[in-house]
């Protein structure tokens, strides 16, 4: 006899499974393929020339490093940010939690003009920063800045919710137990929502990597010194070096595949334990 | 250590939660704060675990004013209704947790750390879960990892708002039990909210009844059951039949009938509410003087007691009598649904009741 359908109790797997398999082709797989076809067409001489190139290594540092700094500075004000916004009451909140997207919505472009003249050494608060010797616009500073801010969203809205979830009891049992606020916050709260603090920051990571519009204003573009990988990608462009261009861009891509890849397995096996089976 | 509360009063916004409550807690007893939703008890219990601040009054630990003690200093332990265990944490690190936390030099050794978590589980019974994660556990099981966590800290207290409240009713039962067991073990102060009578009257020494934040009563399950003070006591304990009617020679007319009342029971004549349980009637059959005619409705014979339904024949209001023999009683009275019987009240409450404006 033959053996009875089994019918899964949540349907849909293989139609589900097919479009995701079909779309992740479409929209990511075939482009980041034609990436790296692109880039065959180089001989390993040329490649390394391309990507060995001391001011496209200086870029590389510049973004790979401004981008996790920058991701870091928002998972700490990100963090608080959110704090704010779940566990306060104040006038405005409504606006203040609207504003925090506006980094999303802006055209990225907008943004860096708007930094660039606020922060440079005439601006308002570049003019200030400049009597304590601090130069933001124009120097590495600026990147940082640039991409501090289209980052920030990432952060907060992960954390948001998560922190949201956390009862209110769970701290009063720590407090009742004898922990005091600090305890409460590294033993009970910041395990709670670690997961999502890693979650903000690869997404924040990623954005930054990728950002381009509003970085190229505020960052002067001296070479070797402010000078993002995304740019020099465009600078190829510009001189019809496709092939070179996508070597650059091959090269981003595998280090940044790699690093999300190891946050990914990092989160992995801090969720693992939280919900293993609620 | 004992509890005084004193004249606490606490308000949100407009609503009175707390309206000068007083209640003394002596060393080593179990006392239950009962009432229905929103009467304050929740609210209280916070006040003397110094979760919440009370706008007026004291709170008095082992003779000590602790009013303005943070909630860390109480040395009170407490039990939420949803657990709230800490999800990141195994079994074995939720009660170690306070332990943990305590200041260097009264830190316990890890190894006195291990064996008092150790000893801790095997005294809720659940040992072999230590690894575990709380989501992996039942709710029964979640709710004595709590309880096991907040006796780690030794505290003096030990109060739980409505611990078994999210739990289904076998467990519940089980649980309670449990607990009453545990408290002759460890005999620590403990204060219990729960809004079930059932689980206050079976639990604890002493019952302290609130409504609208107020206290109604406070004493022994048994006294407070047999011996309510107040109409809302005598309504809130256990089912209870009402009837509205009028004190009068001691004798209480209840339209054309009139029943007899205890000398004690009632020192006024005037209008007045009574209350009589269930299984305080006496049945006879057919009409009689001296008891309430009624007619049964209907008969549940199921367990150790049959209830039997009846409306009263002078009323049409279809007001429900629930009244509750014993089966072998039943047995003798045999009785069927349509039957006419007499009620007649062995004990009966009455309420003296303020006359209504106009």
């Amino acid at each position: 006899m033959a053996p009875l359908k089994r019918y899964s109790p949540l349907p849909g797997f293989s139609l589900a499974m097919g479009y995701t398999l079909v779309y992740l082709t479409l929209v990511v797989l075939i482009p980041l393929t034609a990436v790296g076809a692109k880039t065959m067409t180089l001989g390993w001489e040329a490649f390394w020339a391309a990507v060995g190139n001391p001011r496209v290594v200086a870029s590389y540092q510049l973004s790979f490093g401004a981008s996790l700094a920058a991701a870091a500075i928002n998972v700490v004000f990100g963090m608080v940010f959110a704090w704010v916004l779940v566990r306060y009451r104040f006038p405005g909140k409504g606006l203040v939690d609207a504003l925090v997207d506006l980094p999303f919505a802006l055209p990225t472009a907008v943004a860096g003009i708007a930094l660039a003249t606020i922060y440079a050494e005439n601006g308002p608060v570049g003019g200030v920063l400049r009597s304590f010797d601090i130069q933001i616009a124009y120097t590495p500073n600026g990147v940082l800045l640039a991409l501090v801010f289209i980052g920030l969203p990432f952060v907060v809205r992960t954390v948001q919710p998560v922190l949201a979830d956390l009862e209110k009891e769970v701290e009063e049992a720590a407090a009742a137990l004898g922990a005091s606020r600090g305890q409460t916050f590294i033993r009970v709260i910041l395990p709670h929502i670690a997961p999502a603090l890693l979650t903000g920051f690869a997404m924040a990571f990623a954005r930054a990597v990728g950002e381009y519009g509003s970085v190229i204003f505020i960052a002067g573009n001296v070479p070797m010194v402010s000078e993002i990988a995304p740019l020099m990608i465009i600078t190829k462009l510009e001189q019809y070096d496709y092939a070179g261009a996508t070597a650059v861009a091959s090269v981003m891509l595998i280090i940044s595949f790699l690093l999300l890849l190891l946050i990914n397995a990092l989160q992995g096996r801090m969720q693992q334990r939280q919900t293993s089976e609620a | 250590m004992s509890i005084a509360i004193r004249n606490i009063s606490k308000q949100f916004g407009a609503f009175k939660a707390l309206d000068d409550v007083s209640i003394d807690i002596p060393s080593g007893e179990l006392v239950a704060l009962l009432g229905p939703s929103g009467c304050g008890k929740t609210t209280l219990l916070r006040i003397v675990a110094g979760l919440e601040y009370a706008d007026r009054g004291q709170i008095l630990l082992a003779g000590d004013d602790a009013s303005d003690r943070h909630a860390r200093d109480r040395q009170v332990g407490f039990v939420f209704q949803h657990y709230a265990l800490f999800r990141h944490m195994s079994v074995f690190d939720n009660v170690a947790f306070g332990l943990r936390v305590k200041p260097r030099r009264h830190r316990p050794a890890e190894s006195e750390i291990q064996r008092r978590v150790k000893h801790l589980l095997e005294l809720v019974q659940l040992d072999w879960l230590a690894n575990r994660y709380p989501t992996q556990l039942s709710g029964g099981q979640r709710q004595r990892i709590a309880l096991a966590r907040a006796l780690a800290v030794e505290p003096k207290v030990l109060l739980l708002d409505e611990p078994f409240g999210a739990l289904d009713a076998k467990v519940r039962k089980e649980l309670r039990r449990w607990l009453r067991r545990l408290h002759d073990e460890i005999h620590v102060t403990s204060v219990f909210v729960t809004h079930d009578q059932e689980e206050a009257l079976e639990v604890c020494d002493r019952v302290v009844l609130i409504n609208k934040g107020k206290i109604e009563q406070i004493g022994t399950p048994e006294s407070v059951y047999d011996h309510p003070a107040t109409p809302f006591v005598a309504n809130f304990l256990g089912s209870v039949n009402l009837f509205h009617g009028r004190v009068e020679e001691g004798q209480l007319h209840l339209g054309d009938h009139a029943l007899a009342l205890d000398k004690t029971a009632a020192d006024a004549d005037g209008k007045a509410v009574a209350f009589v349980r269930p299984h305080e009637f006496d049945l006879l059959p057919g009409a009689q003087a001296g008891g309430l005619p009624a007619k049964i409705v209907r008969i549940v014979a199921v367990g150790a007691s049959a209830r039997i339904e009846l409306s009263e024949i002078d009323r049409s209001d279809g007001e429900v009598i629930e009244v509750t023999v014993a089966r072998d009683l039943f047995r003798l009275l045999a009785l069927a649904a349509g039957d006419v019987v007499s009620l007649r009240p062995r004990q009966i409450r009455v309420f003296q009741t303020p006359a209504l404006a106009a």
